[in-house]
């Protein structure tokens, strides 16, 4: 099997890479629309900043690649957001697979809810989904962000943070996590392993 | 529900774990990424490494381990220690390294945080202080707690959070190494003020103290080294422990 995990200036997608290895899977990190269309899955992580991103994929006609892309796609952090329609992240215009908005958390004490949100939180209303198969319930995974996508009806799992947000966003082949699989222990692999399976 | 993290903080000299560890299934007390392996499976949220080599010629020495320790283990984990330039950074973390921690070169040149902030992004940069009470007030200390600074420990935590840290790592000198308890109130003054996260270390001795670090302290998350590694208090017991305290807690 084939894995593309998409180059971009995005920051420590080594961790991706590793996490893939543990699992048995050799991922390709590449930025050539040629290998990305030919790969059976296709892996679009992500830590940074929206807008710096976005230009990043235009200018090399990423945006289109994976807008075209009919295999299994997993969307993961920033990757979440970008394909999103919108962020408020610098104003944003995203790659529009979800046409769900990416907001900014706003506490209203700030001494509860802190920005961004770090660390360990619940996977809860898990949907019916094969990514999610065989989970425990309301499991743990590990955080890192400071915005966030609205509820939709695409959402198959939401988490608590000042209010609820999509962790998990299905459509057709795109799958997307707001949380880092590949730093949330054994429900990370897990799900990792669910979407090689897919 | 966001949980409260527990952190081990491993003391790496030459690649190496320093200072005492007595794990029985340990085959190589001194190897990291083993004994990172073990916290990791034991439930620990979070890792530390701290290089107390950390002079230029062992950087490569750091970098390998860390790049063994990111294949080895699913949780995230931060490297400090004689970290001070945005080279350093990215160095650590293209090995792997999920954040990195600055201290006395945060103190020397504050502007480092902004651009490493700007480089790497908050989320990664975590700026730890070393703090003691002299004669009632709250003051920076650098070079492990060395040496003293006229800076207030306050009005320095927020400066480093204006500035675009993610996290604060707090360690009282007071109270390091007397297992009597944290710094619950200047903890919980830090962490009020501010909108980011902090993680208090220094005195844990106790599974209480880490309830009332949390409570009391209003810490995000709690660092400790010895008592973990000398077994005094296994994690799954604390976490068990901090559970039926009404602490959230990831099982």
């Amino acid at each position: 099997m084939k894995i593309a995990v998409i180059k971009y200036n995005s920051g420590n997608v080594q961790s991706v890479l590793y996490a893939l290895q543990r699992l048995g899977a050799n991922a390709e990190l590449t930025d050539d629309p040629e290998v990305i269309r030919a790969a059976d899955k296709v892996i679009f992580p992500g830590q940074g900043e929206a807008s710096t991103a976005m230009r990043y994929l235009k200018e090399r006609k990423l945006d289109q690649v994976i807008s075209d892309i009919k295999q299994p796609f997993l969307g993961v952090c920033l990757g979440l957001q970008l394909l999103c329609e919108h962020s408020e992240e610098n104003d944003t215009e995203c790659l529009g697979i979800f046409p769900v908005k990416v907001k900014r958390f706003v506490p209203e004490n700030s001494q509860e809810f802190k920005v961004p949100h770090v660390g360990w939180n619940e996977l809860e209303n898990l949907a019916d989904n094969l990514l999610l198969k065989d989970l425990p319930a309301n499991p743990f995974v590990y955080y890192v962000h400071s915005f966030y996508a609205e509820l939709s009806d695409l959402t198959i799992a939401q988490t608590h943070y000042i209010h609820d947000f999509s962790a998990m966003l299905h459509r057709d082949n795109y799958y997307a996590i707001q949380a880092h699989p590949e730093k949330s222990g054994l429900v990370g692999e897990k799900l990792l392993a669910n979407f090689l399976s897919l | 529900m966001l949980t409260k993290r527990i952190i081990p903080c491993l003391d790496i000299k030459d690649g190496r774990t320093v200072k005492g560890v007595n794990f029985v299934e340990l085959r190589d007390a001194g190897d990291p990424v083993e004994l990172a392996k073990i916290y990791s499976d034991e439930g620990a949220d979070e890792l530390v490494f701290l290089d107390i080599t950390a002079t230029v010629d062992k950087r490569k020495t750091l970098a390998d381990l860390v790049t063994k320790v990111a294949k080895a283990i699913n949780i995230p984990f931060t490297v400090g220690g004689g970290i001070s330039t945005v080279e350093d950074v990215k160095f650590l973390l293209n090995a792997g390294a999920d954040k990195i921690s600055i201290n006395s070169a945060a103190v020397h040149n504050p502007q480092i945080i902004n651009e490493m902030a700007a480089e790497f992004g908050s989320q990664c940069i975590v700026v730890a202080i070393d703090t003691r009470n002299i004669d009632g007030i709250d003051f920076v200390h650098t070079h492990g707690g060395r040496k003293a600074t006229l800076l207030k420990t306050q009005a320095w935590a927020q400066e480093v959070c204006d500035r675009g840290a993610g996290e604060i790592l707090l360690t009282s000198m007071d109270h390091d190494g007397t297992k009597a308890g944290f710094s619950n109130e200047l903890l919980a003054e830090i962490s009020s003020a501010l909108p980011i996260p902090v993680i208090a270390s220094g005195g844990a001795g106790t599974m209480a103290h880490f309830r009332d670090v949390f409570t009391f302290g209003k810490a995000d998350a709690a660092l400790a080294a010895s008592i973990f590694h000398f077994k005094e208090i296994p994690i799954p017991e604390l976490k068990g422990y901090l559970g039926n305290e009404g602490v959230s807690i990831r099982k």
